[in-house]
């Protein structure tokens, strides 16, 4: 690790108006510091967001305001968020550890970064770290990495597919979660899935976000009505990053039809992959197992397997088929 | 009775290398090379060294001294050429382990790298026979006509099982700390599966007479082979110390451990076996295929299991090494046996079931009376008794063999069993046993690396000195204590049981003490086939739709002679077991061909067995007398628990799917496609 | 640099740390606290888990600097000036350990773990404060890796203990492993 100076932000403002170049923000640590370890991160400055006071779950109108520094823990534990979004409450506790869960922060956790084993290695040459230098997971091992939208198709001095690792921003995404945030700039919201970013010609810019802005809250509609839930699929049985994890939610009108659905994917993309076609296929549609068959097709039909891992297609289509008939009323 | 260290354990108070207080210690942070095969062209450490903390910068451009005989792991900083990714090629010392790290950023080293070979496949053309395969036993046997053998079968089975490199990775990081005094002599805190040989070797490379070097390892965490062999770590610490006129602690990082601490080599491993209508064997063949280093010939004995385990009246083993750019495989956990059983029992189970035959079955049919390539007696085997016994407990009995008809909701159940077996021998040791205020000590170089060694020793000898436990006090875990052989092959607790046996029966006799050497009696083991045999049932749940797969029951059944101590050998069977379960459906080390070395290596990618994983393990035991082993008349138990585990799971995949994975680990993706 | 104070296992300690310094080394290489233990120093094994404020935390990920004004429990400061805490005491019962290295994160784990209420992954109610059955225990402390596989009786040693506090399930969980 490079030598940092460390301050403890006493409020936003405080917080925003500290940052410079070389600065970045500390909410938990449990990726920044592991980064800064591996010396993927450099940073010359770290500010200290995680004693905001930011730290509280509030009703907001009929939703829920979370602050950013509310631990996943918390959150995860929270009445509110069991009784009334139990897919995100599923998504935080399918996620690490007991001990990582009550350290990461809530904005920290969406702004994770990939744990691509080449991104995370400074002696291995990667697009995301260093533009231009190649991504060499497209011949190397990819078999956890992206099958859609991605941009292995692209020069290789752009390439790039890797995925994200969050479970809660995958909840989100599925939401229409509004991310709260404030900036040099400025304040703004951005709504789930759009914080965050296909690698396109970029793949060093996973977010939305700019220099110095950081988030303050994210903020939940209404409840979803019907029945949600999470699921994830790992190489263990826990403690271990997702190969394909599903966020589900289904409403279903008294004549069997869909009254309404949403899915996102973790697992699969650079993004919570929000998994929009899949949904308006569904929507009105009987809620058979046909149906869903059909949906999960129509989204998937633009993944792009890499040679490696055309089995999370496989995995992708029958998880939304089996959860979607888990939730059946 | 409980492990006599227990205490120390669990209140903090034991401590592992790292873990001593010493004035003035520095930090060492050993560099290590990011090309695969190559030459070091150029060294420059003066940025590092202008870094604030740095004392010194170890490496070859100022080669340090050390011995003649140096093993080519251990010779550092000699040599300007690279073998593999990840060798270590320089070593900063400073005042903190974040001023080491931070300097290596300043180190300016230029490579000529060279096209490196890191595939390990089936016709390799460097592929060769080894003049022999570890310890030492023949490349190559052959008896009978096999091709006759197979020709004749009724039923056969002709298939390729594969397994991945996997790493040991002990909880506890390599780590050292070295101090030397001001005569010119070295302690070393090590963490170390054998004081005595770690000291040796130490010595050596350093090019010391061994009374110069002391290894103090009173507690280590674990090791299962990574620890057996002295690694670099040892030898950065040994010589940055004696740079910087400091004591200093190196910690490998749980990165570096991927490369310098040895890994199990990848297998190709192809078996073919012929049966006749009855289903006994007329064939068997076992053609292993795997790797070493370009420094040093690493030949693990995976097919010696098929010439031990069934009886054959033709019967062929081959192993092909070939030399990649890798670094250098060395021992885990059960080697030869671990991979080869898999294979081998996957092989058999395939077999069972072309002949139509129950899997338990048709092991006992196929039972040898006399050790099948050496024709040797079994000093004992109950191989029959533990799949009878296992099969009663598991409730085998009117299993439907027929493969994907058991449904509960989401999930496909299956049953799978294996055979394990593990050689039962012992290697000289030396120990002393002293009468001592109203007690006895008993002083002998082992080493506890978490298989109760300590307990085990003391039961041994308060029975050997007809005593209670708690009037015995045994020391180990230091070089200065009388010679110890490795806690290794299974061969810890009956290499030093047998001295401290001896030492104590001296002192019986003597008064006060007694020095034992069993030198000359381990040389006179002979005339049998010393093996522990064990069955193993599993039962596994797979979700055909994602691809997991779950174990919701392990029973391993195993005769292995006098058991010392209960407790502690449940404890490692089902260790053993569970780490078996780990290699049967998540264990791998991925080689990125692209740069050559191994990408996954963390715990975060490399996947061990947690918590979550582990439901009903269990471990039983059917009583066995053997007379022809040690006074204690036991068989080693550390490594049998992983060898018939992956065999099971995979075989019990395959009753529950009717899928046969070949191909070690069992993940969702192999069961998707 | 910075100046940090912090309490541990209830003392006072001030301290001038280098930013860069876990909470873990400042443990072991400036107190001398040795206890906890380094396993991957990237909050993948647990092997480092401490108490922070009640919560259990990886206090390798957890900077020293960023720990002003904390209270901070390690393994060594589990046990009463006489007893031992009821997890340690089951563990040597229940031979939950064996080579040790882990055993002090399974411990300050197993200590964080039995005070937080609430769901987990494999809790079928999320409205539930689920009873400690062998199924919750596993997932809870799946943080903790442990290579020498003594998750069969750690599980058991935790059973009984959390059946003691009064958290486990009726089918007895802690029974499991005494065959």
């Amino acid at each position: 690790m490079r030598p940092f100076e460390y301050a403890r932000a006493r409020d936003t403002g405080d917080a925003v108006a500290r940052f410079r170049a070389g600065t970045m923000y500390l909410g938990g640590g449990t990726n920044l510091v592991d980064l800064m370890r591996l010396g993927v991160a450099e940073p010359d400055y770290l500010v200290d967001v995680s004693r905001l006071g930011a730290d509280q779950i509030e009703p907001s109108g009929d939703g829920l305001l979370i602050g950013a520094a509310v631990r996943n823990s918390d959150l995860a534990a929270h009445p509110l968020v069991r009784e009334g979004y139990p897919m995100l409450a599923r998504a935080v506790l399918a996620g690490a550890s007991g001990q990582v869960r009550n350290m990461a922060t809530v904005g920290g956790n969406l702004l994770q970064r990939t744990r691509c084993s080449y991104f995370q290695d400074v002696s291995k040459p990667c697009n995301k770290r260093q533009p231009g230098s190649g991504c060499p997971a497209i011949s190397g091992d990819h078999h956890s990495l992206a099958i859609l939208g991605h941009s292995a198709g692209l020069n290789e001095a752009a390439q790039c597919v890797a995925t994200h690792p969050s479970d809660m921003a995958v909840a989100l995404a599925a939401l229409d979660a509004l991310v709260h945030i404030t900036g040099p700039d400025g304040s703004r919201v951005v709504v789930m899935p759009g914080l965050h970013r296909l690698p396109g010609d970029e793949p060093d810019r996973d977010t939305v976000l700019r220099p110095g802005d950081l988030i303050t809250a994210v903020e939940l509609p209404p409840p979803l009505p019907g029945r949600s839930t999470y699921r994830k699929v790992r190489e263990r049985a826990s403690f271990a990053f997702a190969l394909v994890s599903l966020a589900a939610a289904l409403d279903v009108n008294g004549d069997g039809t869909v009254r309404g659905c949403r899915l996102a994917l973790g697992g699969v993309a650079h993004v919570p992959w929000r998994a929009a076609r899949a949904e308006r296929t569904l929507t009105g549609a009987p809620a058979t197992a046909e149906e869903f068959t059909r949906a999960a097709d129509a989204e998937l039909a633009e993944a792009e397997p890499l040679p490696r891992n055309g089995y999370k297609v496989t995995l992708a289509r029958n998880l939304i088929v089996a959860t979607l008939q888990e939730l059946l009323p | 009775m409980n492990r006599i260290e227990g205490r120390d354990k669990v209140t903090g108070r034991a401590r592992y290398a790292y873990e001593y207080p010493a004035d003035d210690v520095a930090y060492a942070y050993p560099v290590q090379s990011p090309v695969a095969r190559g030459t070091i062209t150029s060294f420059d450490a003066l940025g590092a060294l202008a870094m604030p903390g740095v004392i010194a910068v170890l490496s070859s451009a100022e080669p340090p001294e050390l011995g003649p005989d140096a093993s080519p792991e251990l010779a550092l900083f000699q040599g300007r050429e690279v073998a593999y990714h990840g060798q270590i090629v320089a070593a900063i010392v400073a005042e903190t382990l974040e001023a080491a790290r931070a300097a290596e950023k300043e180190l300016r080293i230029s490579y000529q790298a060279e096209p490196h070979d890191v595939r390990l496949r089936p016709d390799h053309p460097g592929l060769y026979a080894p003049d022999h395969v570890n310890p030492n036993f023949p490349t190559d046997t052959e008896q009978g006509d096999v091709t006759a053998g197979l020709a004749a079968a009724a039923f056969s089975v002709d298939a390729t099982y594969t397994t991945p490199a996997m790493h040991n990775n002990p909880m506890e990081p390599h780590a050292a700390m070295a101090v030397w005094d001001s005569a010119g002599a070295l302690t070393i805190y090590d963490s170390t599966q054998g004081p005595s040989a770690d000291r040796d070797t130490i010595a050596q490379a350093l090019g010391l007479p061994p009374e110069r070097v002391r290894v103090v390892s009173p507690h280590v965490g674990g090791g299962f082979g990574s620890k057996g062999t002295t690694r670099p770590h040892a030898i950065v610490a040994a010589l940055a110390a004696r740079a910087a006129c400091r004591p200093v602690k190196v910690a490998l990082t749980r990165q570096q451990m991927f490369d310098v601490t040895g890994y199990r080599t990848p297998t190709i491993q192809r078996l073919r076996l012929g049966a006749d209508g009855d289903g006994r064997l007329t064939a068997l063949v076992h053609d292993v295929v795997e790797q070493s280093s370009t420094l040093v010939e690493f030949a693990e004995q995976t097919a010696t299991p098929s010439r031990v385990m069934y009886a054959a009246p033709a019967l062929r083993t081959t192993h092909r090494l070939v030399r990649l750019d890798v670094p250098t495989p060395s021992w885990m956990r059960a080697p030869g046996e671990c991979p080869g059983m898999f294979a081998l029992e996957s092989a058999i189970d395939e077999l069972a079931i072309a002949a139509g035959l129950d899997p338990v079955e048709l092991r006992i049919r196929n039972e040898p009376g006399t050790e099948p390539e050496s024709g040797l007696p079994f000093s004992s085997r109950n191989l029959v008794g533990c799949l009878h016994e296992g099969a009663r407990r598991f409730g085998w009995e009117h299993r439907d063999p027929r493969p994907g008809i058991r449904r509960e909701g989401r999930w496909l159940i299956g049953t799978g069993v294996a055979a394990s077996t593990y050689p039962a021998r012992r290697r000289p040791s030396q120990a002393t046993a002293t009468v001592h205020n109203g007690g006895f000590v008993v002083r002998i170089a082992a080493a506890d690396i978490g298989t109760g060694a300590r307990t085990a020793l003391t039961r041994i000898a308060a029975q050997a000195l007809d005593t209670s436990a708690d009037r015995v006090r045994v020391e180990l875990g230091d070089s200065a204590l009388p010679a110890a052989s490795l806690a290794g092959g299974s061969m810890g607790t009956s290499s030093w049981g047998s001295a401290v046996v001896k030492a104590c029966e001296a002192m019986r006799k003597d008064g006060q003490t007694g020095h034992a050497d069993t030198t000359e009696d381990v040389n006179a083991d002979g005339g049998f086939a010393r093996h522990a045999f064990g069955a193993q049932f599993v039962e596994v749940r797979v979700d055909p739709l994602t691809g997991e797969v779950r174990v919701p029951r392990l029973l391993g059944v195993f005769a292995v002679g006098r058991v010392i101590d209960e407790t502690l050998a449940r404890s490692q069977l089902i260790g053993g077991m569970t780490m078996g379960l780990g290699m049967a459906l998540m264990e791998e080390t991925v080689m990125d061909e692209g740069s050559g070395s191994f990408l996954n290596h963390d715990l975060a990618q490399y996947h061990i067995a947690a918590c979550a994983d582990v439901q009903d393990i269990d471990a039983a035991w059917i009583s066995e007398e053997d007379a022809h082993l040690n006074p204690m008349g036991a068989k080693g138990i550390g490594e049998i628990g992983i060898v018939g585990t992956a065999a099971a799971v995979a075989n019990a995949v395959y009753h529950a799917t009717g899928r046969r994975v070949r191909d070690l680990p069992i993940t969702p993706a192999k069961l998707l496609d | 640099m910075g100046e940090i104070t912090l309490r541990v296992n209830g003392t006072p300690r001030s301290l001038n740390v280098d930013s860069r310094t876990s909470l873990l080394d400042l443990l072991r290489e400036h107190l001398g606290l040795t206890g906890s233990k380094n396993g991957c120093d990237h909050g993948q094994c647990g092997a480092c888990t401490v108490l922070i404020d009640g919560r259990r935390a990886n206090s390798c990920l957890a900077l020293a600097v960023a720990q002003d004004g904390c209270d901070v429990t390690t393994v060594e400061g589990l046990a009463g000036e006489e007893t031992l805490h009821p997890l340690q005491a089951a563990f040597i019962e229940r031979d939950a350990f064996q080579c040790g290295y882990c055993t002090p994160g399974q411990l300050c784990s197993a200590a964080g773990m039995l005070d937080e209420a609430g769901p987990s992954a494999v809790t079928e109610d999320l409205a539930s404060d689920p009873a400690l059955t062998a199924e919750e225990i596993r997932e809870r402390m799946s943080g903790n890796l442990c290579r020498c596989g003594a998750y069969v009786n750690i599980v058991a040693a935790v059973s009984e203990v959390a059946a003691a506090g009064g958290r486990a399930a009726s089918d007895t969980a802690a029974a499991g492993a005494s065959r």
